[in-house]
């Protein structure tokens, strides 16, 4: 109980109900617990964020190694679950402003930001309602593993660069779909290895690059080759290579004006 | 005074292994605070530590980058060859011609004539000096000295401790580098298996009549390993391993005595000798951790692993638990992840437990080898060292394996910075 009492001194935020405190503190202790429920993410978290950075301070002209790389780029995370990437995002500088469909992962996310004192915007929108709300765009916007999850991929592309400032990025990161997709990522790791929850991927619900590129270049948007990103189980590490087969991310830049 | 401290990592122990932690992870772009139990000055006395460390030529490359082989300018003497010879007794080794079944290292072999030596002999005094030096040139390293930990708190959001003067210090991440009999360790629950040789090592130094040319030898002797290394100024620093009785006995020998002990011990190798200082009496023994982690915990240097120093390996394991630490934690603050976090955490121990085990086994297994006076034992070993002195790939694999440059080497054992 006394463990429970410091969390409700600890939160201040007038939009958490403190009777919901301890269940969502919970509920973030599991989304960041490296050996939990989301485990994959956590193994995969370091490259993603490697590759974010890298991306964005080649584009924007920054210096990748300074102490806070990202500062002054203002970022949307959609579907940002936790917080795995919005948090660390916002450490190395960047205002972050992080959506997700389900409250009750705002809700956690922002249980756990209010314990580590790192500054996110946690809201609970889904993409559609931000592109509506009349939203300041971005200068880039994360589509990271969420795309796969949505009825209607290519609308759902098409509202998320929507709210890109001209000439910013958008990072796309899913799993391909072909067959070697369906045997790694839903059957090996879903069945065999039990990394994720069976049902977490349908493979009718699998995006190809060229769908991405189908979807957003008639707009204007500049779609960038993909680069895979693949899984070492000798090093228990991912890493990206060429192979974009199973899963992969790739870069969208918006059109200047 | 009660102060609140905060940064990126408190390491416990001031030790060795905690200083080159301390300016590893510096290097690495952490902000460091540094608890010690003992005052600087205490670990910098002479009388505190006799031992002298082989600072494998890797090691050497890291102490470059951390500006601190800068300061040990003339007091690091070059080990440009070492001899390991099966000594049977003290004056195994005649003068001008050894005995044919030894091994010899050179570094030529290895990094080219005139190029890096096999590794450098420095007093764990002079170690302890430029370190303590270089930390106190760091703006982003804060020392604790003298303090006591009294608690420590981890959980999932940070770690605290509690200071015997009533200070704490707040980071998301504590190492613990407070030696074999590490608190942190016991704290946290984490388990260390091992044993105590039935060995004790006098530690001496000698002054030589003649020069040494920078050549290690090390005779094995039933009981144990004889070691004369060389330091500057025509010294040889001592590891004259004993049964712990022998060990006693020689502790409490006067000067004369110990004088010609240690005469006969060196034969006609360096002219006349005598002993330069005071006498130190270790035990021997090896440990490893379960673990090298726990929640918001890393272990390095012998908190982790305590090892035979028959191969001068020691310290060198822990300033790769350093380097590879601050890669692992400056890859982890690079991509905006909390370094105090498990993913980061059990990279570093996948990447260092496997090299340590291996080293102990090996220097176990070493000991029990050389330690063994039965007949045909002693007629394997020295076949063994003789073939292995025949095959330059192998001579040249063990002199790259004591030198650290093998296995995937840490970004400061490379010369760069982490």
């Amino acid at each position: 109980m006394a463990h429970a009492n410091e969390a409700v001194e600890e939160l201040t935020s007038p939009s958490i109900d403190p009777e919901e405190v301890e269940k969502f503190s919970a509920m973030a202790d599991e989304w960041w617990d490296p050996d939990g429920k989301f485990k994959p993410l956590h193994k995969i978290n370091p490259l993603r964020l490697n590759y974010i950075r890298d991306t964005l301070t080649r584009h924007f002209g920054l210096d990748a190694d300074a102490d806070q790389p990202l500062k002054g780029l203002r970022l949307l995370d959609i579907g940002c679950g936790g917080g795995l990437l919005s948090e660390p995002l916002a450490r190395l500088g960047a205002e972050v402003v992080g959506v997700d469909a389900a409250i009750r992962n705002v809700k956690t996310a922002k249980a756990h930001a209010e314990k580590t004192g790192v500054k996110v915007d946690f809201r609970h929108r889904t993409i559609e309602l931000l592109a509506e709300s009349g939203e300041k765009p971005f200068d880039a916007v994360l589509n990271m593993e969420v795309v796969e999850h949505v009825s209607d991929p290519a609308q759902f592309l098409k509202t998320s660069a929507s709210v890109v400032k001209p000439g910013g990025l958008m990072l796309v990161s899913t799993i391909n779909r072909t067959s070697k997709a369906f045997v790694m990522a839903i059957f090996g790791a879903e069945y065999v290895l039990g990394w994720l929850p069976k049902g977490t991927h349908q493979f009718d619900k699998l995006v190809k690059p060229e769908e991405i590129e189908a979807a957003l270049a008639p707009e204007g948007y500049e779609v960038g080759e993909p680069v895979g990103v693949s899984f070492n189980p000798l090093s228990d590490e991912w890493r990206l290579s060429g192979d974009t087969s199973v899963n992969y991310m790739t870069v969208v830049t918006a059109p200047e004006k | 005074m009660t102060k609140q401290l905060e940064c990126d990592a408190a390491i416990v122990g001031g030790g060795m292994a905690g200083l080159a932690t301390a300016l590893s992870l510096e290097a690495a772009g952490l902000s460091v605070a540094i608890v010690d139990a003992l005052p600087v000055e205490v670990r910098g006395d002479e009388a505190f530590d006799g031992r002298a460390s082989a600072i494998a030529y890797t090691s050497w490359r890291m102490f470059t980058v951390l500006g601190v082989a800068d300061r040990l300018e003339g007091e690091a003497q070059r080990i440009e060859q070492i001899l390991v010879t099966d000594g049977r007794a003290p004056d195994g080794l005649r003068p001008g011609g050894p005995s044919p079944l030894f091994l010899r290292f050179d570094h030529a072999e290895i990094n080219g004539e005139g190029g890096e030596p096999l590794g450098y002999m420095v007093e764990n005094r002079h170690l302890r000096r430029a370190m303590t030096e270089t930390l106190q040139a760091r703006g982003n390293i804060t020392a604790r000295a003298p303090a006591r930990v009294v608690d420590v708190a981890r959980d999932a959001n940070g770690a605290v401790i509690t200071l015997d003067d009533g200070g704490t210090i707040s980071a998301p991440l504590i190492v613990a580098a407070d030696g074999r009999n590490s608190f942190m360790r016991k704290r946290a629950g984490i388990r260390a298996h091992g044993w105590n040789y039935n060995q004790s090592a006098v530690v001496a130094t000698a002054e030589i009549e003649r020069g040494h040319d920078g050549v290690a030898h090390e005779y094995f002797l039933p009981a144990g390993p004889f070691a004369m290394l060389p330091l500057t100024g025509d010294r040889f620093s001592l590891v004259w391993t004993e049964k712990p009785r022998a060990a006693k006995a020689l502790m409490e020998l006067g000067e004369p005595q110990f004088t010609e002990e240690m005469q006969r011990r060196f034969g006609d190798l360096a002219g006349k000798v005598k002993p330069a200082g005071p006498r130190w009496s270790y035990p021997l023994g090896v440990q490893v951790a379960e673990e090298y982690c726990a929640e918001r915990l890393a272990l390095v240097g012998d908190s982790a692993h305590a090892i035979h120093p028959i191969a001068g390996q020691g310290f060198n394991m822990g300033l790769r638990d350093a380097a590879a630490l601050a890669d692992v934690l400056g890859e982890a603050r690079r991509a905006g992840l909390d370094i105090g976090d498990l993913t980061p955490l059990r990279r570093y121990e996948r990447w260092r437990k496997f090299d340590n085990v291996i080293l102990s086994v090996a220097t176990d297994g070493f000991n029990r080898l050389f330690g063994n006076d039965i007949g045909p034992v002693r007629k394997i070993r020295d076949m063994g060292m003789a073939l292995t002195g025949k095959i330059g790939p192998a001579r040249r694999f063990f002199a790259r394996h004591a030198g650290g440059d093998t296995g995937e080497r840490p970004r400061l054992m490379q010369g760069l910075t982490p």
